[in-house]
């Protein structure tokens, strides 16, 4: 396995949403500064936003304010969130999206010019395209993009982030990229527990399933302090081709009915505010209702017009074509039969909710020289896309002020060849595991022990201790991993980021003993939400050499508020 | 299966160091063949994305849904213009709609 060294001022890893506005950011300030961005897949259409977007979901219209913004992510999350990070993100939201629409991306608007209201913080957009639109502003500026490069490890001398190991899926050569900040900005984690779909579906998952939660893991191992893993994300979708819901419910107003077309948000779920509920508890609601025997449940479309349904299918067009070919199996017509809906398995997303890395308000992580955005970011739930580069927008500027001065270090060669043997090592082996029975146990772990769809979501201590135990077990035999070629390598390092992000999962679940968050983290022994103990974030420190996670609480004080 | 190549139509995006499908798969899996033909290594490893349906300058690749999520049967194609996408889908019995969406403000400063 060959290697090529690489040196940069500032490395910044995935080339999404976030990566991609951090990378025009720097140029835009500081033109000469030297960046090199390392992407998975080809920066053009990686990760979520590869099917499109039609929706900006984190919007001020006229009358909002970033406080009142705050209050309402405040509000949906129980109390617990990071204000400081909100109210910053908030802050920049319109500016933002003011930036992506000179870049080409389409918006709707009212007659006025004005970015016409889809819903209460919610624009419309015409964004199949916003990944290529975002790559073609990096191709402007004079970043390095490394295409098809999957970040593998911190190059981290026990003091600060000195760059980032890389591994060429096409080239398989070994990369050492050295940096003097480095940005992490990839994607959450899915495929963690067992999907509703398996077998040739497998991957007709909601969130990107190659969003494998490397960037989490990465700093797990190097022993980065994170956030709020318990506040899993668990979507509430249309079954099987994990279309969103809001497309219709806020884009064109219909209704959720169960079984007997009853309104049952309103008729059984008024005191958790009807059809004014939550986010999470549309999906309690409709969790709860198959378990009365009132499912399956579903968005009631029967009641569109013409221009109404072609309105959604466009709209689908720009972010689900799934839906498109369901809908063309029943008759081309939503309006033949109401949308069936249901909760996807759970994932680990900053950007929904707020598991990520423990950053202050300038994006800055635990460990030196690392800084977080967007999905990985954890403390500020309901970011969006909008959000996730008002955060881009200050951790490059964060890194920009904080690299004068700094130098490259020299990296230890013992450990690039460390790095280098873990890496290679599924490669070398003739026979072993395979990334696909790994996975398949990690997602029965998950499923059976930590609250995956067979049980609700729901949890309890007994059943999260086994899950403790089979994931270090399974931990365990990851030495054991084989891989049969380059693409088979990449799954098989995806499954060792997972396992790393499945652990500290487990172990927030089982730290915070309430009932905080419906769904998402439901505690069967501890039904109820205690805010005299639990108004307070749950965070983790792994340690590599003793294999041991160190849970830290961090109360929610005055340090926190803006 | 999630996408399916027309052999018949697929030209390999000669010329190119690597098929159009290829380079843009945001999960790796599209490859050029021997014979210069597209195919994806996995069916069962693909999101439906519909990138490589929408990037293949020939159409030769269509989007259909796995068997197991629905099987009716149906199949979506899609062309890119500079500022928009045509989108084509086929229902059950061959029935056919077309779709052309906006994708891209041209007068974008950046």
């Amino acid at each position: 396995m060959g290697t090529i060294h690489i040196d940069t001022d500032i490395l910044i890893i995935g080339g999404g949403a976030a990566g991609c506005f951090a990378a025009v950011e720097i140029y835009k300030k500081s033109p000469n500064c030297r960046v090199v961005i390392m992407e998975k897949a080809h920066i053009e259409r990686s990760g979520c936003l590869a099917m499109g977007l039609n929706a900006i979901n984190a919007y001020l219209h006229s009358g909002q304010t970033p406080e009142s913004y705050v209050s309402y992510v405040e509000q949906e999350f129980e109390g617990v969130i990071r204000k400081d990070l909100v109210y910053t993100i908030a802050q920049g939201l319109n500016e933002a999206v003011k930036d992506v629409e000179e870049m080409g991306l389409p918006i709707e608007k009212n007659e006025d010019g004005t970015y016409k209201k889809r819903g209460k913080r919610s624009i419309r957009i015409f964004g199949e395209r916003l990944k290529p639109i975002l790559a073609e502003a990096v191709t402007k500026t004079n970043a390095r993009v490394l295409n098809r490069v999957v970040a593998t490890d911190f190059i981290y001398n026990g003091e600060h982030i000195c760059g980032v190991f890389g591994y060429g899926i096409k080239d398989s050569k070994f990369y050492v990229v050295r940096a003097k900040a480095v940005i992490v900005a990839t994607g959450g984690a899915s495929g963690l527990y067992r999907p509703n779909n398996t077998g040739e579906s497998r991957h007709l998952t909601w969130y990107c399933p190659w969003n494998a939660g490397t960037g989490y893991a990465m700093g797990i191992r190097a022993g980065a302090e994170m956030t709020g893993f318990e506040s899993r994300f668990i979507a509430l979708r249309v079954k099987d081709v994990h279309a969103p819901t809001g497309t219709i419910a806020v884009g064109v107003h219909s209704k959720q009915i169960n079984a007997r077309g009853e309104d049952y948000l309103e008729l059984y779920y008024k005191h958790l505010g009807g059809n004014k509920c939550f986010t999470q508890h549309r999906l309690l609601a409709t969790v709860e209702e198959t378990k009365a025997g009132r499912g399956p449940c579903y968005l009631d479309t029967t009641t569109l017009n013409d221009a109404d349904e072609r309105r959604l299918k466009e709209d689908f067009l720009n972010m689900n074509p799934q839906i498109i070919l369901l809908w063309a199996s029943e008759g081309m017509n939503p309006r033949k039969k109401p949308v069936e809906i249901q909760g996807t398995e759970p994932f680990v997303v900053g950007g929904h909710c707020q598991a990520g890395y423990w950053i202050d308000k300038e994006r800055r992580t635990t460990l030196k020289g690392l800084y977080a955005a967007g999905e990985v970011a954890g403390g500020a739930p309901k970011k969006y896309v909008s959000g996730t580069w008002v955060e881009a927008r200050i951790a490059a500027t964060t890194a920009l002020e904080d690299i004068k001065g700094v130098f490259l270090e020299d990296i230890d060669s013992g450990l690039i060849q460390n790095e280098k043997t873990r890496v290679s090592a599924p490669l070398t082996k003739k026979s072993g595991i395979s990334p696909l029975e790994v996975r398949e146990r990690l997602q029965k772990i998950m499923d059976e022990y930590a609250g995956g769809i067979s049980m609700n979501y729901a949890l309890h201590e007994e059943r999260l201790l086994e899950a403790r135990r089979l994931l270090k077990g399974l931990k365990g035999r990851l030495k054991d991993i084989a891989a049969i070629n380059n693409y088979n390598l990449v799954e098989a390092l995806e499954c060792i980021d997972r396992v790393d992000v499945a652990r500290i999962l487990v172990e927030h679940l089982i730290y915070r003993k309430e009932t905080r968050w419906a769904c998402y983290q439901t505690r069967l022994d501890y039904p109820k939400k205690e805010d005299s103990r639990w108004l307070t974030f749950v965070n983790s420190v792994y340690n590599a050499k003793t294999d041991e996670i160190r849970m830290i609480e961090r109360p929610l004080s005055n340090e926190y508020l803006y | 299966m999630s996408i399916f190549i027309d052999e018949n139509i697929c030209n390999g995006c000669k010329g190119l160091p690597e098929a159009r499908c290829e380079r843009i798969c945001p999960g790796n899996l599209c490859y050029r063949k021997e014979n210069m033909k597209a195919t994806i290594r996995d069916q069962s490893a693909c999101w439906t994305c519909a990138c490589c349906v929408k990037e293949c300058p020939v159409q030769a690749i269509e989007l259909r849904l796995p068997f197991q999520a629905c099987s009716n049967g149906a199949s979506l194609k899609a062309r890119l213009k500079r500022d928009k996408t045509i989108w084509t889908v086929w229902d059950a019995g061959g029935h056919q709609e077309e779709f052309i969406i906006q994708a891209k403000y041209m007068k974008g400063n950046w």
